[in-house]
């Protein structure tokens, strides 16, 4: 880790730390159960994971998010900002030209009073700092896509299957091709509910999932079969919502349209409208900031409202330079019990200082 | 010195490579008491044989400690990270074949894709409070076959041996693993899911990308290649 990326990683810190975030210094070892269980098996293949005998699966920390949110949860003070400055870790193996090691520069505000503000402040906080690079920002909301699924007129079970797929597009493209008849029914399932009584060729029952699960599952089975498939017209008001892009002006307008055939879209879309204003107040121009409707759906699953990413255009080898997002049901998952409105965003140094080496 | 040929040093793989070569004209035999692993090669010259655990030949040839190795395709993939770049396939041997593949209880008759797969997953997480459990040594393969087929709610568990017991034995509710015939997941109440498998695998003859080669050695090479038909 060179010299010059510490330095400027502690500077950002202190700019952070200027505007009244309080400094956390989270450990680099954590419990790889509390991101396994959040993130799930390709966490393993995105993170180091080093055994401890007494202490069980470690992993090198391959965020900070996730112990801020932790820390803050015990009993941090409300409303908090806070920052860090710090390596994170992470497995490089389908690109090995990227680092594993590399500093973030963070900013997150834990608050319950006006969370488009919040949105804003932590938006505008990480563009300023950013300006002498000349990046462009994409932003986008997790929230308008769980909104457009949430308002689907098909059963709740396909909602439910089609919400937990949102962060992988594929998956979710194959749903929806299902469930509107597109792709036909597998075969195996066909055949499985043609049969009267399915459980009679099951034969002798092992492992933890039970008789009963299995039963369970084949009712809901033919209750979808029952289902009618999901109109054309609905599929075509998520892809447009999926494809909207333009800048947060024109995509309001835009996803306005698209509301009068699904009511469900205007809370989501009323919040993204007071965030665009209180980006106004703070002076970004969002006549000109762009708004794409799949932007950060292949991110970390914890993205819930607002995203942003801040991208080198020149440089189409880098990575984002700066990314994040809001993350309330992050704070739920780890909160036990309790639940904060949240956003935050990392900077990352050693970018910053190749475009000012290549410029 | 000498062109390095890696093979599996016991059972039926040897036997079968042993074969394969001899009927090529290129002799191997092992040397030596039973328990000692060391061999030899006639029919060419400058060619020393290497016998190795067949799971120890893939890392060897990425290190360049070897020219040459007979393995299995899915050793290769499961233990290099970009394979192709470290190592190239010069011929399928036509033996030990072996699919690698993933197998739920026979029971489980709502499941037969890996789409039904996820769907049980997910209903099974909310019910135990749990991630599925698949049981396997092939984590890179699996993990990477079971994001693209966009299964999430899983976890892999870490399974070295007897892999087909561990459903029974409650340490898992699904195995990954490799079959030839499919009678061990039978008698095991385990059926395989109707998609693709994961690997279809089969002893092949690899050559290092990095291994150093002399000038001669690069002879010997050639010479080998013509006699083998590469």
């Amino acid at each position: 880790m060179n010299q010059r990326a510490r330095q400027m990683a502690h500077d950002l810190r202190s700019r952070f730390e200027a505007a009244g975030a309080a400094v956390v210094d989270p450990a680099i070892l954590q419990s790889a159960e509390t991101l396994l269980d959040l993130y799930g098996e390709d966490m393993r293949a995105r993170a180091y994971v080093t055994a401890d005998p007494a202490r069980g699966e470690m992993m090198l920390r391959p965020d900070f998010t996730v112990p801020v949110v932790q820390m803050h949860m015990q009993g941090g003070a409300e409303p908090a900002r806070y920052t860090y400055a710090g390596e994170v870790f992470r497995r490089q193996e389908d690109d090995l030209e990227r680092a594993s090691e590399y500093l973030q520069v963070g900013y997150e505000l834990f608050d319950r009073a006006d969370p488009a503000a919040s949105d804003a402040e932590v938006f505008a906080k990480i563009g300023e700092l950013l300006k002498p690079y000349g990046l462009r920002a994409i932003t986008g909301d997790i929230g308008i896509l769980t909104a457009a699924v949430s308002g689907l007129q098909t059963s709740e079970a396909r909602r439910a299957a089609l919400m937990r797929h949102i962060w992988r597009p594929r998956r979710f493209r194959a749903l929806l091709d299902r469930f509107s008849g597109k792709s036909p029914i597998p075969e195996s399932r066909a055949a499985l509910l043609a049969q009267s009584d399915p459980m009679a060729s099951a034969g002798p029952m092992i492992g933890r999932r039970s008789r009963a699960e299995i039963e369970t599952r084949i009712t809901a089975l033919r209750a979808d079969a029952k289902e009618p498939p999901l109109s054309e017209e609905q599929v075509a008001l998520i892809d447009a919502v999926l494809s909207v892009k333009a800048s947060c002006a024109a995509a309001l307008g835009q996803l306005r349209a698209l509301s009068s055939d699904m009511p469900a879209l205007s809370p989501a879309l009323d919040r993204f409208e007071t965030r665009c204003s209180a980006l106004s107040a703070l002076g970004v121009n969002v006549d000109a900031l762009a708004f794409e409707g799949s932007f950060g759906r292949t991110s970390m699953e914890y993205y819930d409202g607002f995203v942003f990413g801040f991208i080198a255009e020149a440089q189409p080898d880098l990575p984002p330079v700066a990314t994040g997002g809001r993350y309330d049901a992050l704070t739920h998952r780890l909160g036990n019990g309790a639940e904060i409105p949240a956003v935050g965003g990392v900077i990352r140094p050693d970018l910053l200082i190749a475009l000012e080496d290549r410029s | 010195m000498s062109i390095k040929l890696g093979v599996p040093s016991k059972g039926r793989l040897m036997e079968k490579t042993f074969e394969w070569f001899g009927s090529r004209g290129v002799a191997l035999s092992r040397t030596g008491s039973d328990r000692e692993y060391a061999g030899a090669v006639e029919g060419i010259d400058g060619v020393s044989l290497v016998l190795l655990s067949a799971g120890e030949i893939p890392r060897e040839l990425a290190a360049g400690r070897i020219h040459l190795g007979v393995t299995g395709t899915d050793l290769i993939r499961e233990k290099l990270v970009r394979w192709d770049q470290k190592v190239e396939p010069l011929a399928e041997l036509g033996f030990g074949h072996a699919d690698l593949i993933l197998a739920v209880p026979s029971a489980w008759v709502d499941v037969d894709t890996l789409d039904d797969l996820d769907a049980a997953a997910a209903a099974f997480r909310s019910v135990h409070g749990m991630r599925l459990r698949i049981a396997t040594k092939y984590h890179r393969l699996v993990r990477d076959y079971l994001r693209a087929g966009g299964v999430a709610d899983y976890r892999l568990v870490d399974s070295q041996g007897a892999t087909e017991g561990t459903v029974a034995n409650l340490t898992a509710e699904a195995v990954a693993d490799i079959t030839s015939t499919g009678e061990t997941l039978r008698a095991n109440h385990l059926k395989v899911l109707t998609d693709e498998p994961v690997l279809r695998s089969q002893a092949t003859l690899f050559r290092s990308r990095v291994a150093e080669v002399s000038a001669q050695e690069d002879e010997t090479m050639a010479t080998l290649c013509r006699m083998l038909d590469l």
